[in-house]
């Protein structure tokens, strides 16, 4: 946001005032706010003159370069645990790898067209998909909704906020423990409640969209509360006489929410889409912990593209396929967050700010 | 210059919540990011601290499911005074191998002590370099000779000191037997059972027409007692291997087994180690199951307060082993002579029998066997049956020790799923085609 004086008369030219010796001009001042080596009361002085040449270049480097160093410390932090990481793992993956005995000989693309060509690998895949939608759309409505219940005049306020970030705070596996204990097929007790308003036991255990529900079930457990503060905060930046203007034009709560409040947030709802999205395609606690085994089940049925890599690496021992799995995740993730950008471009394009 | 936020007329409060919750949302950004840490923190426990010239030396001891070591490690801190014990346990089996592999592979992580189970022994003995040589005088001819022999590496390095072993009989519920018209005494239980899995099958159709409850827990845990009566179930013991998906015998013990429990509806389709399956006990999930000694242990702390467990003396088939595992000492070790003492007082044959008094854990150790306090121990819960002298003779039934190469775990792991399959509805046959492909994949 640029600073600018009210009542701006229209641009003057920024050099001295020969008229008025001594006397700074208002347009000199308007236009000259960050460098005050131009100011005219140094008019007569040559202005940005330092004496020495080496003392030039040097505020010169410090003015282009100091940017980068300021940035630098992400981006060497970046090299070393992000960059370097991938790179390896690629070179993992062209390669025949043993978890133990370690390098074996170059294979090129071999690996890839082997992890393509097991059912498992697709099936995988399925279920990461599977699991991502059912966790992450209903986490955002609900964040939303949630976010604009502790919006509204509530007593307290910041005991309810607190209380939303609780889930978050408890470690995945003690929730994935308990949860999986909770959705047992025999003895469970969602089950037994089920029950008591007569509907039939479900098995959690045994079919496919019902484990990917128990599972989005616990990531919502975790994420909602946490994604329902950053609409929260980005709420109350919302200025406030959008809602006393729609008030005065007799607009009802609902119509408020969905004209004013969700429009505003369009950038926040796309951060949190972004990292929902990548979150949730490399979901590993919880369906790691669901059942005693951490195989996905005995028919893979909520094995996702993680557990998959974890079971070819660890499991089997084979570091090379590992990497491949790897690899392709990061490939469908970096997709899927090409994806996004796009969308959101063109609805931000539309979008006030 | 004057700022145009300032003017808007808004409260002044409304900045401080702004900067409020603006510096909450970056703290848990910045947690975010760190945040994934999860499991590995807490477990990884740097092998012993201290032992600078006199200075109590702390060894870690890596066990899993039960072991029956929770009273001899005072007893062994007392005895020696300048070791600390750290004891960390692993729920299954499976657990501890995960475990066990991924450390030895980062090179660091691994405790002192880890116990091992024979069903991949063979797959660590191929790293047989990586662990001490446990080699000692002491120790010559304490186990029986197939089990030390099992963990001697190709060099003659004795890697593993061999802990217990798992003759098995069956345990049964006395008092569902009894409701169910059929006799419930320990002997005429066994003479019941007979001695040939169809014998323990057709015992199965007499109490399934007279009762509700489920014969067994499941074809899974059947299977398992089957398959280690075969000589070389999946591997050939000459070149190591695979030869899984061509014996016949393995399929004819899959097919015996899917018919018994699930046409004939023997199971009750419930996966050992589940939060269902330990539950059950509690709920008369099933009246019988194949029970290794330290399986006696695991009922007890699953059925509390059930009255009416009981085991009888026989097993389908002559005998039969499941488990037994053994202590090793990692060369990442900073304190292997420590770690040794420890595993080899573990391992004597009076510790085996304690351990044995309190899990059920039967010891492999020749003096062991044939100590009167061992075959004169009886199990108060389980009807005061004398486990000791019961799996003294399960154990002489034993007459021989399958082959399990270096794929075993992997591939019975992987027909463990392929019944899981066909309990939860898969056909068997197309459970056993994915099973064959599991198993191909190894390769």
């Amino acid at each position: 946001m640029t600073v600018q004086s009210p009542a701006q008369p229209p641009a003057q030219p920024a050099g001295p005032d020969p008229s008025t010796p001594g006397m700074p001009s208002p347009a000199a001042h308007g236009s000259a706010g960050t460098a005050p080596a131009a100011s005219p009361a140094f008019a007569r002085r040559t202005p940005l003159a330092p004496r020495s040449g080496w003392r030039r270049r040097l505020t010169r480097l410090d003015e282009k370069g100091a940017p980068y160093a300021y940035v630098s410390p992400f981006f060497i932090l970046f090299g070393i645990v992000g960059l370097f990481p991938l790179l390896y793992t690629a070179w993992v993956s062209l390669h025949r790898w043993s978890l133990i005995g370690g390098q074996g000989a170059f294979v090129g693309l071999k690996n890839y067209t082997d992890v393509l060509a097991q059912p498992y690998f697709w099936n995988a895949l399925k279920n990461t998909l599977s699991i991502f939608l059912l966790s992450s759309v209903p986490q955002v409505i609900a964040a939303l909704l949630i976010a604009a219940a502790l919006d509204s005049g509530l007593r307290a306020r910041t005991f309810w906020r607190m209380a939303v970030l609780l889930p978050y705070v408890v470690a995945p596996v003690a929730v994935a423990l308990i949860f999986s204990d909770l959705f047992g097929d025999r003895f469970g007790l969602v089950n037994h409640l089920l029950g008591l308003v007569g509907v039939d036991p479900i098995s959690w255990h045994k079919e496919v969209i019902p484990s990917h529900v128990a599972i989005a079930t616990m990531v919502n457990f975790r994420w909602t509360g946490y994604n329902a503060l950053i609409f929260l905060a980005a709420m109350q930046a919302i200025p406030r006489d959008y809602y006393e203007a729609a008030m005065i034009d007799g607009a009802g709560r609902i119509r408020t929410f969905f004209s004013i409040t969700v429009p505003q947030l369009r950038a926040t709802i796309v951060f949190v889409v972004i990292t929902s999205t990548i979150g949730g395609l490399q979901i590993f606690d919880e369906p790691r912990m669901f059942d005693q085994y951490g195989l996905g089940g005995a028919d893979r049925q909520w094995q996702t593209l993680t557990l998959y890599l974890y079971q070819l690496g660890w499991t089997q021992k084979n570091f090379g396929r590992a990497a491949a799995v790897a690899w392709m995740l990061f490939l469908i993730v970096v997709l899927f967050a090409v994806v996004n950008f796009l969308v959101t471009r063109r609805i931000a394009s539309k979008g006030s700010r | 210059m004057t700022s145009r936020s300032s003017r808007t007329g808004a409260p002044r409060t409304r900045p401080r919540h702004v900067v409020l919750s603006t510096a909450a949302v970056a703290l848990l950004a910045l947690s975010a990011c760190s945040s994934g840490g999860g499991t590995g923190g807490s477990a990884t426990q740097a092998a012993g601290t201290g032992g600078a010239a006199g200075g109590p030396v702390t060894v870690t001891l890596a066990t899993f499911n039960q072991f029956g070591y929770e009273e001899l490690i005072p007893e062994f801190e007392k005895t020696h005074p300048n070791i600390k014990v750290k004891h960390k346990k692993a729920a299954t089996s499976n657990e501890a191998r995960d475990n066990f592999f991924t450390r030895l592979s980062a090179g660091s992580g691994m405790a002192d002590v880890e116990a091992v189970e024979v069903d991949w022994l063979p797959e660590m003995l191929q790293y047989s370099d990586k662990f001490t040589d446990l080699n000692s005088p002491d120790v010559q001819g304490r186990w029986l000779d197939w089990k030390a022999k099992a963990a001697t590496d190709a060099d003659g390095h004795l890697i593993g000191y061999g802990t217990d072993s798992g003759p098995e009989a069956i345990c049964y519920r006395s008092d569902l037997f009894k409701k169910a018209g059929l006799p419930s005494d320990r002997d005429s239980v066994a003479k019941l059972f007979g001695t040939t899995w169809e014998s323990y099958f057709e015992a199965g159709k007499q109490f399934k027409a007279k009762s509700k409850v489920p014969f067994f827990d499941s074809i899974g845990a059947t299977y398992q007692g089957m398959v280690n009566q075969l000589p070389a179930a999946y591997e050939n013991p000459g070149d190591d291997s695979i030869t899984a998906t061509d014996n016949a015998q393995v399929k004819k013990v899959y097919d015996q087994v899917v018919q018994a429990g699930i046409t004939d509806g023997l199971s009750a389709k419930l996966q050992q180690w589940g939060d269902d399956w330990t539950a059950s006990f509690q709920k008369d999930g099933f009246a019988t199951m194949l029970c290794p000694g330290w399986m006696v242990g695991v009922i007890e702390g699953n059925a509390k307060g059930v009255k009416g467990w009981d085991v009888a003396n026989t097993f389908p088939g002559g005998g039969g082993n499941w488990g037994g595992s053994y202590l090793t000492v990692p060369k990442q070790s900073q304190h292997p002579k420590e770690a040794q003492e420890l595993a080899d007082w573990l391992t004597a044959p009076e510790q085996q029998v304690k351990a044995f008094k309190k899990v059920g854990a039967f010891p492999s150790q020749k003096q062991a066997l044939e100590s009167q306090d061992l075959l004169s121990f009886k199990v108060a819960s389980f009807n005061d049956a004398p486990t000791g002298q019961i799996f003294a003779d399960r154990a002489k039934a034993v007459t021989m020790t399958p082959y399990k190469g270096s794929h075993y775990f992997a591939i019975n792991d992987a027909m463990q799923q392929a019944l899981t399959r066909v309990e939860q509805g898969t056909s068997p046959q197309e459970s056993w085609d994915k099973w064959v492909s599991d198993v191909k994949a190894l390769g």
